[in-house]
């Protein structure tokens, strides 16, 4: 009996694997996969119909790469000052507090930075369009620094003591410590975060659905407006797209394309937060 | 000062910086939320349904399914992923290989994206079964979606239980079982039950794949189990697309609901937590 329960998250792996690659196969039959590869046009709903993935990729990479500047110097800085700044107290309000902001739904994430995120921009003279990567990606890098703080705070925090007053011993300042010592020490498990955090922004769907927009777009400028991986499932999936047609279709081929790089990116934190664990424990 | 003393300083003030930022967003993102929805929150919100008319525009069959939601998952959640933690904790031999891929298997399941889990949904429960776009087929979707987190809270709360609760009770002749069921387990009722309301508050909170299985819709009845349903993460979203401005202030006050519930729900997990937390 505890044996089934158990086996209902194979069954779902089992699940999401056949769901996502027997029509994604379907797809390939009628679509080339070097073309779905390396086109630049993505217009399945067009005559002659396009089916290049390459602009929904380059979208959710920028919008990555966005979040990831906010995310990863906010939170690795957040995590300096949580393990070895503050005092057991105010890191016991503090870690608790940052949490929360990692709970908010995303779609609150994604009102502000429609509403609020695309104004100021606005404001201070950025000309962005009302959908667009910036805000979403700055929106994003808000609500990754919280996971990407706490990891690293757990990293450092497994960092032996020993290490900490040799180096002080040797008339090391705190600023020494802290980054050459504590840092490199803890490099496997803050690298995991910064990949788990990665992983989060690829998969992320409503901030880049409501902010981004739903135009495919190979463009570097964050200003435009583009269209990201998962938005583009979540505005297909909302349609009423028959069942079996090339639309439909289109879901699972680009959701087998989401699915592999964020299992990838995945199996890596996994394999280095085991191998941070082995080291000092 | 000396300059070592400088640089440590500007150091410290760098890494407050960082999380000053963090924190200010989170009030900028509440005071914004509450400047526009403030105006719009009001008892028309909760009872009244969706409408053309934001003066009369409410989200009441959107509230109303977000709770049937939250009720159904835990009916589906707790059952399976105490057992599952059960299993892997008590029962499970470590050194057989399907136990260990069970224990990946459950990892990896938890970075899955939420939209991952709305394909599967679509595929399966939508069309596969033919259960159709029902409040049910999301309540499923959304239990999968969150096992992952309470098998891992529920394995956490099992492994605090000391070894000697355990063996005491083999030594006064107990069966495995019996020491599971009236040792282990609620010694962990603690834990697992923040555990679940946590991952209850998270599912609340999802909208990507309840989008995947056609929540996206008009809804202006009350729903039931086997009908059509949109919920409260989706109004938002349905609020949010309609050209009006007001109807994103509605979506604002729509937001500062949903807020309120997880609140109250993450301010309950906590106070199980202090309330129950026993020390060994």
């Amino acid at each position: 009996m505890l044996f089934v329960c158990a086996l209902i998250s194979v069954a779902t792996t089992v699940g999401i694997v056949f769901a996502l690659f027997l029509p994604a196969f379907e797809f390939f039959g009628e679509v080339s996969i070097v073309d779905f590869l390396t086109g630049t046009e993505w217009a399945p709903l067009f005559e002659p119909a396009h089916f290049g993935v390459l602009p929904l990729i380059a979208g959710t990479l920028l919008v990555t790469l966005i979040a990831s500047l906010v995310a990863m110097p906010l939170g690795l800085g957040a995590a300096i000052y949580l393990s070895e700044y503050a005092s057991p107290r105010t890191r016991g309000i503090l870690k608790p507090a940052l949490e929360t902001l990692a709970g908010i739904p995303t779609i609150v994430f994604g009102y502000f930075a429609l509403t609020f995120m695309t104004a100021l921009l606005r404001d201070l003279g950025i000309e962005v369009d009302i959908f667009n990567t910036l805000s979403a990606g700055l929106v994003m890098g808000v609500m990754l620094m919280p996971i990407v703080a706490s990891l690293s705070d757990d990293a450092m925090g497994a960092v032996p003591r020993d290490l900490r007053d040799g180096a002080y011993a040797l008339g090391s300042t705190k600023v020494q410590v802290a980054t050459r010592i504590v840092v490199p020490a803890a490099v496997s498990g803050i690298v995991a975060s910064f990949v788990l955090a990665i992983s989060r922004a690829v998969g992320e769907t409503m901030i880049v659905l409501i902010a981004m927009g739903q135009q495919p777009n190979l463009t570097f400028d964050p200003r435009e407006a583009a269209e990201a991986m998962t938005a583009f499932i979540a505005a297909t999936g909302a349609g009423d797209v028959p069942t079996g047609s090339i639309e439909y279709k289109t879901i699972f081929a680009v959701g087998a394309t989401l699915f592999l790089m964020t299992l990838a990116m995945n199996i890596v934190a996994i394999r280095l937060v085991r191998k941070y664990r082995e080291v000092y424990e | 000062m000396s300059s070592r003393a400088l640089k440590g300083g500007a150091f410290k003030a760098l890494l407050l910086l960082s999380l000053t930022i963090g924190f200010l967003m989170l009030v900028v993102l509440l005071v914004d939320v509450f400047r526009d929805g403030l105006p719009y929150l009001d008892m028309a919100l909760l009872t009244n349904p969706p409408s053309s008319d934001p003066d009369i525009a409410g989200a009441r069959p959107a509230i109303l399914a977000t709770l049937y939601i939250g009720v159904l998952l835990l009916l589906f959640v707790v059952p399976i992923g105490v057992g599952t933690a059960v299993y892997l904790e008590e029962y499970a031999d470590r050194t057989k290989w399907y136990n260990r891929l069970l224990e990946i298997n459950i990892q990896n399941l938890a970075a899955v994206p939420s939209i991952v889990y709305g394909i599967l949904g679509l595929a399966f429960l939508v069309r596969g079964l033919g259960l159709g776009r029902v409040l049910l087929a999301g309540a499923m979707i959304l239990t999968l979606l969150v096992l992952p987190t309470v098998i891992i809270a529920a394995r956490e709360a099992i492994r605090s239980v000391p070894d000697s609760i355990r063996q005491g009770a083999y030594a006064l002749g107990a069966t495995q079982w019996q020491v599971v069921s009236r040792q282990v387990l609620p010694a962990a009722i603690p834990g697992i039950a923040t555990g679940s309301i946590l991952a209850l508050a998270r599912a609340i909170g999802e909208t990507a794949p309840l989008i995947m299985i056609g929540a996206v819709t008009y809804i202006s009845f009350d729903p039931t189990i086997l009908g059509p349903f949109t919920a409260l993460p989706i109004q938002i979203y349905s609020f949010l697309r309609l050209p009006q401005e007001e109807f994103k202030l509605l979506a604002a006050a729509s937001i500062i609901v949903l807020l309120a519930i997880l609140l109250t729900l993450n301010a309950f997990a906590i106070w199980l937590r202090n309330r129950y937390r026993r020390t060994w």
